[in-house]
């Protein structure tokens, strides 16, 4: 569980995160949405650590990480896995060793031991046959899978995804969001994704928080999201003509 | 202004530095990363490092000797042997490599972090709990001053035996003249010299190269310049050790 108590962020004199308060729990995917610049970003950083709040707490499982040195910090990102806007996956190392890095660098296991959780997890997102290959041979739908792989490779308590569909065409993006919801309920994990894809917040996600300029406006289910009355929120949400017109047949609004 | 940037810049470098020194997470993966350094350092540039090597010390012997001859037979031929040896363990193995190695290993530092940076690698390498400072610049600092040694007594060697093969081709001086001049006056310190030289010179080329790349910001103008800057202030970073070095030393 994630509990984040009255954050607040600024860069020089614009406050970028205006005293938000939250919780994540586990099993469920929790989406955060917001416009460009509502502070997505800045808040995802501060709950991993790369950035720090001036005020506020941020308690992983009852730990407060905003007090923490970076050693402690760093101990504590071994239970992280995240999936990156851009998938971070190194070029240089192919789909194997990207997967295989944090397992290297973090434990003990034999080569053999390594292997089988490598394969496993290539295995458990539908990639069994890519471990040779470098990421530059892959399409953008199956670098996010080798990336989401090795989130999960060390078994993390909490996943943090940033625009996971960014780039992807809608029928791909789908099915990672089912992978990342799958592995979510399957391994007890505290998701917390960053979107701006409305068919990733309707699909899969169990809450919804609603960033408006460095505040939280709204937060609610997927399925409230749909009727709430938060103007702000239905003019992002139905921003596009297409889903005004579904809401006016559905809502009748 | 652009004083109280330099001075910011180099607390940062200096912090940079510090944070190298740290206990690795796993021994052997910053073993295995210091050996790949090396060999992309050390194999990577042997082949330049050789060919200018031999080819500067045939250059210095040749204008040298054109320059002795023209005083009539006052100085003796041999002395070639001895004012290459020199020019090259003093100044052009240890300068000219450096100065090459900024161009070639700087730029290639620079571009692979700022492309790291850019591309989110290092962040994800900080949310995994790799302390990236360490794990990333150190084994580059560490491969570049354990390689780059090998690589500029290589260039010495070549440049000396360069010198040799072009004063005898040029009919300047004999093997033997040239190598009697090489076992004259024979200055130990002087070599004592081009090693301090050839430590100092991968040390700075390669952190300033690792801050230049590490800290870039932005896309692909700024990774431009990054690798730009690396090469520009490791190359002058070099020639102003060489003469601090030279004046202490000497």
């Amino acid at each position: 569980m994630i509990e984040v108590s009255d954050i607040r962020k600024s860069f020089g004199a614009q406050e970028v995160l205006k005293g938000i308060s939250t919780t994540f729990y586990p099993g469920q995917c929790n989406m955060v949405i917001g416009k460009s610049g509502a502070g997505k970003t800045v808040f995802m950083n501060c709950l991993v650590g790369l950035v720090t709040p001036e005020s506020g707490t941020i308690k992983l499982n009852d730990r407060n990480i905003v007090p923490m040195s970076l050693k402690e910090k760093s101990v504590i990102r071994k239970e992280m896995g995240m999936l990156f806007q851009k998938n971070a996956l190194f070029d240089s190392m192919t789909i194997e060793e990207n997967v295989k890095f944090p397992l290297d660098m973090f434990t003990n296991m034999s080569l053999s031991e390594k292997r089988d959780r490598v394969d496993f997890c290539l295995h458990r997102v539908n990639l069994p046959n890519a471990s040779h290959k470098f990421p530059a041979e892959l399409s953008g739908g199956m670098m996010k899978r080798v990336a989401l792989a090795r989130a999960m490779v060390l078994n993390p308590k909490y996943l943090f995804c940033d625009e996971p569909n960014s780039g992807l065409d809608p029928q791909t993006a789908i099915v990672i969001d089912e992978l990342i919801q799958e592995i979510t309920r399957e391994y007890n994990i505290t998701t917390i994704i960053n979107t701006h894809d409305m068919n990733s917040v309707i699909g899969i996600g169990d809450k919804i928080v609603y960033f408006y300029e460095g505040e939280k406006n709204w937060e609610g289910s997927n399925k409230e999201v749909l009727q709430t009355n938060n103007e702000r929120l239905n003019d992002f949400i139905f921003a596009s003509k297409f889903l005004k017109e579904i809401r006016k047949i559905n809502f009748n609004k | 202004m652009i004083l109280l940037e330099s001075i910011e810049g180099f607390g940062k470098y200096a912090r940079m530095l510090g944070a190298l020194f740290s206990k690795p997470e796993k021994l052997s993966m910053y073993w295995r990363e210091t050996m790949r350094q090396m060999y992309d350092i050390g194999v990577g540039s042997f082949w330049i490092i050789a060919i200018v090597g031999i080819f500067i010390g045939g250059v210095t012997a040749v204008q040298f000797s054109n320059k002795l001859m023209g005083f009539g037979g006052l100085i003796p031929m041999w002395w070639m042997g001895g004012m290459t040896r020199d020019s090259m363990i003093l100044e052009l193995a240890p300068t000219i490599s450096a100065l090459l190695l900024a161009g070639k290993i700087g730029s290639n530092i620079a571009t692979e972090l700022g492309t790291m940076r850019i591309y989110e690698q290092i962040d994800a390498m900080d949310i995994m709990g790799v302390n990236t400072h360490s794990f990333l610049l150190g084994p580059k600092i560490v491969g570049s001053v354990i390689i780059v040694p090998s690589l500029i007594i290589t260039a010495m060697i070549l440049g000396i035996l360069g010198g040799g093969i072009a004063g005898v081709l040029g009919d300047y001086y004999s093997w033997d003249e040239y190598k009697f001049g090489l076992q004259d006056d024979f200055q130990v310190n002087y070599v004592k010299l081009m090693m301090i030289k050839s430590i100092v010179f991968p040390f700075l080329i390669s952190s300033i190269s690792c801050y230049k790349g590490f800290y870039v910001k932005g896309g692909s103008i700024e990774l431009g310049k990054a690798s730009t800057d690396a090469v520009v202030y490791s190359s002058i970073a070099v020639v102003v050790a060489n003469f601090i070095i030279a004046f202490l030393f000497l």
